[in-house]
């Protein structure tokens, strides 16, 4: 479905991203882990075409991204969840979902399916999205992408700030999403709960996939974990 | 006449001008809030909108159907110019804020000279479309003064029609807010880009069409409504369409009552004082976003 090979990126003359290659199948969940500065987001604000590619290839049920402006990637089924949520603050919660209903031109019944997923945001629609508690600012950020009704979601650091309930809620969401055949790419922070969630953890340094394991394998044998994020150290 | 007389005539002068001045200043506001590019070619338009409904009132047989055809074909031609400037010259410089400052004085240049060159140094009148007076116990007052009132007012109510109820105004203000985001959401930034510099140069346009009546059209009559909006947005909040709107009625307002009732100068003089002072205390504008 998604199919990343040695993409490479660039920040002014500062290459960040190298060789950086991945594949997600549908209904697949693959966590991005690695060390702050080791180009997670950079990959994926890369793969939507955010931050301009200077090598290497994305392509979606074999369409080239690359080539495309990152308006229209979209449109082909990639949704973002931001970091920080970046709702657009000023606008309503009504208008945040437009936004993401206007993608594909969806309807009242997209909408109606989002908001039975999210129900506290049917009773804050006409409020100014930067008005939401942390928690309803995530599911925001969650049903707007939704609203794309995407092939792929695109999530990074979806659980930063949240309570251990909203967590919940937030991986409740991502299995959801597993069952439903939307492949899901996620940056996390934290651990446990990207192997919650997650079938493969792609381990990221200095730009690149490293190494890649499953759940299972990383409690069998927790040593990637040490090597690229630092977890467990002193207990090892 | 009584003090109360000259009163109501100046607060009547200064609502006439605060219409003019928001519709002007609106599109300079829109402009910088969604671009993030300070127009300093912002009254060039608003003098071609004048020259334009100049050359058309030529054109047409009569003024009223020169009037009607120079409120259309003005925004268009202006609008159409406003988006070969954005693709010519602010798509080159990637929206560069410093960048764009000194290629707008360049456009201003550009356009004032070739206006210079095409429509010559002198100042044109154009004959209103409508001539009749509106009694007042205390006087009579231009009926056609009051038209463009009425006329700003449903242009900026359009506007707000636009912004508020439409896809475009959607993008426009989801670019506003955060344009990376907005791109992730199939916005085509650089399209909303060049419809809200087509949208900020018609509607100076179309504020150009209204006033020739009243002021005559001259290759050089953009600077004072460059100024005044630039006074305008920097009170209200660059950005900040409801500040723009209010800060449009203090200013015409005050510089309506001022100019009768002291001298045109000493308005201008307290309202750059005015801005000076906002900076100071405010300098995000009294409706703007508060610094960090």
């Amino acid at each position: 479905m998604l199919t990343v090979e040695a993409l490479s990126s660039h920040y002014g003359s500062v290459q960040v991203l190298r060789d950086f290659s991945l594949a997600l199948a549908p209904g697949e969940v693959l966590g991005l882990l690695g060390r702050n500065g080791a180009g997670k987001t950079t990959a994926m604000k890369t793969i939507l075409g955010l931050i301009r590619a200077s090598g290497g290839s994305v392509r979606l049920d074999g369409v080239e991204l690359t080539d495309l402006p990152a308006h229209r990637i979209p449109a082909l089924g990639l949704a973002y969840v931001p970091q920080g949520r970046r709702l657009f603050g000023e606008l309503s919660v009504e208008e945040n979902l437009r936004l993401g209903l206007m993608v594909k031109d969806k309807g009242k019944e997209t909408r109606a399916r989002i908001l039975d997923l999210f129900p506290v945001l049917s009773e804050r629609l006409g409020q100014r999205a930067g008005s939401l508690s942390g928690g309803e600012q995530q599911m925001l950020a969650t049903a707007r992408a939704l609203c794309l009704e995407p092939k792929v979601l695109l999530m990074d650091e979806p659980t930063e700030g949240l309570q251990p309930s909203m967590v919940a809620k937030i991986l409740e969401t991502v299995r959801v999403l597993k069952g439903q055949g939307v492949a899901v790419l996620f940056v996390e922070q934290k651990v446990e709960a990207a192997l919650a969630v997650a079938d493969r953890i792609a381990f990221v340094e200095n730009g690149t996939v490293c190494e890649t394991a499953t759940p299972e394998a990383l409690h069998a044998d927790p040593a990637p974990l040490y090597r690229y994020v630092g977890v467990g150290q002193d207990a090892g | 006449m009584s003090f109360g007389a000259y009163f109501f005539l100046a607060v009547l002068e200064g609502t006439v001008s605060a219409f003019v001045l928001a519709l002007t200043a609106l599109g300079l506001s829109l402009v910088f809030g969604v671009m993030r590019v300070v127009n300093v070619a912002h009254g060039e338009l608003f003098m071609l909108g004048a020259v334009i409904a100049w050359w058309v009132s030529q054109m047409a047989g009569d003024p009223l159907s020169g009037f009607l055809l120079a409120l259309v074909v003005g925004p268009l031609l202006v609008g159409g110019i406003a988006i070969a400037a954005d693709w010519a010259i602010l798509k080159r410089v990637d929206y560069n804020p410093e960048a764009t400052i000194v290629a707008t004085i360049g456009l201003l240049y550009i356009i004032q000279q070739s206006v210079l060159i095409l429509y010559g140094p002198d100042a044109r009148a154009v004959e209103a479309p409508f001539y009749f007076r509106v009694q007042f116990p205390w006087f009579g007052y231009s009926g056609y003064k009051l038209i463009v009132a009425a006329l700003s007012a449903g242009l900026l109510l359009a506007t707000w029609y636009l912004l508020k109820k439409t896809r475009l105004g959607l993008y426009m203000r989801a670019t506003q807010y955060d344009q990376e985001t907005a791109q992730a959401f199939g916005v085509p930034v650089r399209r909303v880009y060049a419809a809200v510099f087509a949208l900020g140069g018609g509607l100076a346009a179309l504020a150009g069409v209204l006033v020739v009546p009243i002021q005559q059209a001259h290759y050089l009559m953009g600077h004072d409504p460059l100024l005044l909006s630039f006074i305008v947005v920097i009170i209200g909040g660059l950005g900040s369409l409801r500040g723009t709107l209010i800060a449009a009625f203090v200013i015409g307002i005050s510089d309506g009552v001022i100019s009768v009732f002291f001298s045109p100068t000493l308005a201008k003089i307290l309202a750059t004082l005015l801005v000076a002072l906002v900076l100071v205390v405010r300098p995000g504008g009294l409706f703007g976003a508060k610094p960090a």
